[in-house]
């Protein structure tokens, strides 16, 4: 297995690069971490006449801390980055805390922030906590820069609102208010596998300990990322009990979601596991949101 | 066929300048044009971990890389690790630990390890399952590998 002949550009800034795909349009694939991308040319299912690598362009990894206690991720930033980042791990815990569930520690050296949610794979990680967390990202071409909040981003099966001629080059996030927590639970045939589940919950709580929001957002159920909008509505308000939280599960993954069979899991075994998981998800982070 | 691109890479303490195809996989340049065969392929889409060595100290997939993006960077592939005469300690470790059997997949797993151990001298089990879940053997069912990476944070540790 080999990749395809490609035409290859290794552009030093960021305006070189968007004056390539301005060029090349649909015939250029921008090759980021690649960790998707190279096995797509290893197969030759994926064989685009150019590539644009954006490795050598030292601006865009960063992570900042943002003025109002959000932070901001420069496309470019690896993985591990990430993983091992002080501000992330203060100010983004679910960040912090999903990263080590993204592939393998292999991957998560060379694979990029901004690369996984181009990328758009449904059963991502970062595609569903970007949503969950209420992310947004910047897109820039040539004819200017354009924010995208993350619950309008995402298309479908590997499929954005990015243009050929753009590149994400920022994902930002807001701070979580207080009385907020956070979860993530997913279950894999192995620990680096893609998830058969996986779910991001984020709970707001009132004063009084009732639920303000929740926001409950699953990978590999469907084309993208997909948010439970009846079962936290059937949350709104209520007093966190465990029955609530059950029944809440419950209308998540019997309404919410509506899963596939493939080889490697039934549909009704998805809205099992998709069901347990809620509700381990919900608990945890309604107890952090408690402080 | 594509133009050929120049690139300098230090790999294993030693500078070489060569020019490449960029379709030409990083695993196949350390193999083919360097002629360090001790980088395993197996796989080539990155699930089976055989092909992991160091890019500037960090464990990743060489199957996943163009040779070309090594240009200007460090490698370190399992022929820099230790000789027959001088086993770096954690080859020695899979030695008396029995953590091969045909060894196709021992290249990945010890640099995957490197780096492993010195971010974590004293793993637990779950960390050091956790740590070696990029990295399939067919032989051992894992269990020797395990006892092979506990002697060897010992032995790193004494």
């Amino acid at each position: 297995m080999k990749p395809p002949p490609f035409e290859y550009y290794n552009p030093r800034s960021l305006d070189e690069a968007l004056s390539h795909l301005a060029e090349h349009g649909y015939d250029a694939k921008i090759l980021a971490g690649g960790q998707s991308l190279v096995p797509m040319l290893n197969f030759r299912l994926a064989q685009p006449a150019v590539l644009v690598d954006l490795n050598k362009i030292a601006d865009l990894a960063y992570i900042q801390a943002g003025n109002s206690g959000g932070i901001q991720v420069g496309t470019m930033t690896r993985h591990a980055q990430v993983e091992r980042d002080p501000i992330i791990a203060e100010r983004a815990p679910l960040i912090h805390e999903t990263m080590p569930m993204i592939a393998t520690s292999q991957i998560r050296s060379r694979g990029t922030f901004g690369g996984s949610i181009a990328h758009a794979d449904p059963s991502a990680e970062l595609v569903a906590i970007s949503v969950a967390l209420e992310g947004k990202f910047r897109l820039r071409s040539q004819s200017g820069e354009r924010e995208v909040p993350a619950t309008d981003f995402f298309l479908g099966m590997f499929t954005t609102q990015l243009e050929p001629e753009e590149i994400l080059v920022e994902a930002s996030f807001p701070s979580l208010p207080p009385g907020t927590g956070w979860a993530i639970e997913e279950i894999a045939r192995r620990p680096h596998d893609f998830a058969l589940v996986g779910v991001a919950v984020v709970v707001t709580l009132h004063s009084d300990q009732r639920i303000q929001n929740a926001r409950i957002v699953f990978l590999s159920v469907g084309d993208g990322p997909v948010v439970a909008e009846k079962a936290a509505e059937s949350l709104r308000d209520q007093a966190p009990s465990p029955n609530l939280l059950r029944a809440a599960a419950e209308i998540a993954a019997a309404e919410d979601i509506d899963p596939s069979n493939d080889i490697h899991a039934s549909a009704d075994y998805r809205r099992h596991l998709a069901k347990v998981l809620t509700r381990q998800a919900l608990e945890t982070a309604i107890e952090r949101a408690k402080g | 066929m594509s133009d050929l691109y120049q690139l300098s890479v230090t790999i294993n303490d030693t500078e070489y300048q060569r020019s490449v195809e960029p379709r030409m996989l990083l695993s196949d340049f350390l193999r083919h044009d360097i002629g360090l065969s001790g980088t395993h392929v197996g796989c080539e889409h990155g699930v089976c971990g055989a092909c992991t060595v160091l890019f500037d100290g960090q464990p990743i997939r060489s199957c996943l890389m163009f040779a070309v993006q090594a240009d200007g960077h460090e490698i370190l592939t399992v022929e820099g690790l230790g000789t027959p005469d001088d086993l770096h300690v954690i080859q020695e470790a899979f030695w008396e630990a029995h953590g091969l059997q045909c060894g196709f997949c021992t290249p990945g797993f010890l640099m995957t390890l490197v780096p492993f151990l010195e971010e974590n001298p004293d793993p637990d089990e779950a960390e050091i399952r956790h740590a070696i879940s990029g990295n399939i053997c067919r032989c051992t069912g894992y269990q020797n590998i395990v006892e092979a990476v506990k002697l060897a944070a010992e032995n790193m540790r004494a």
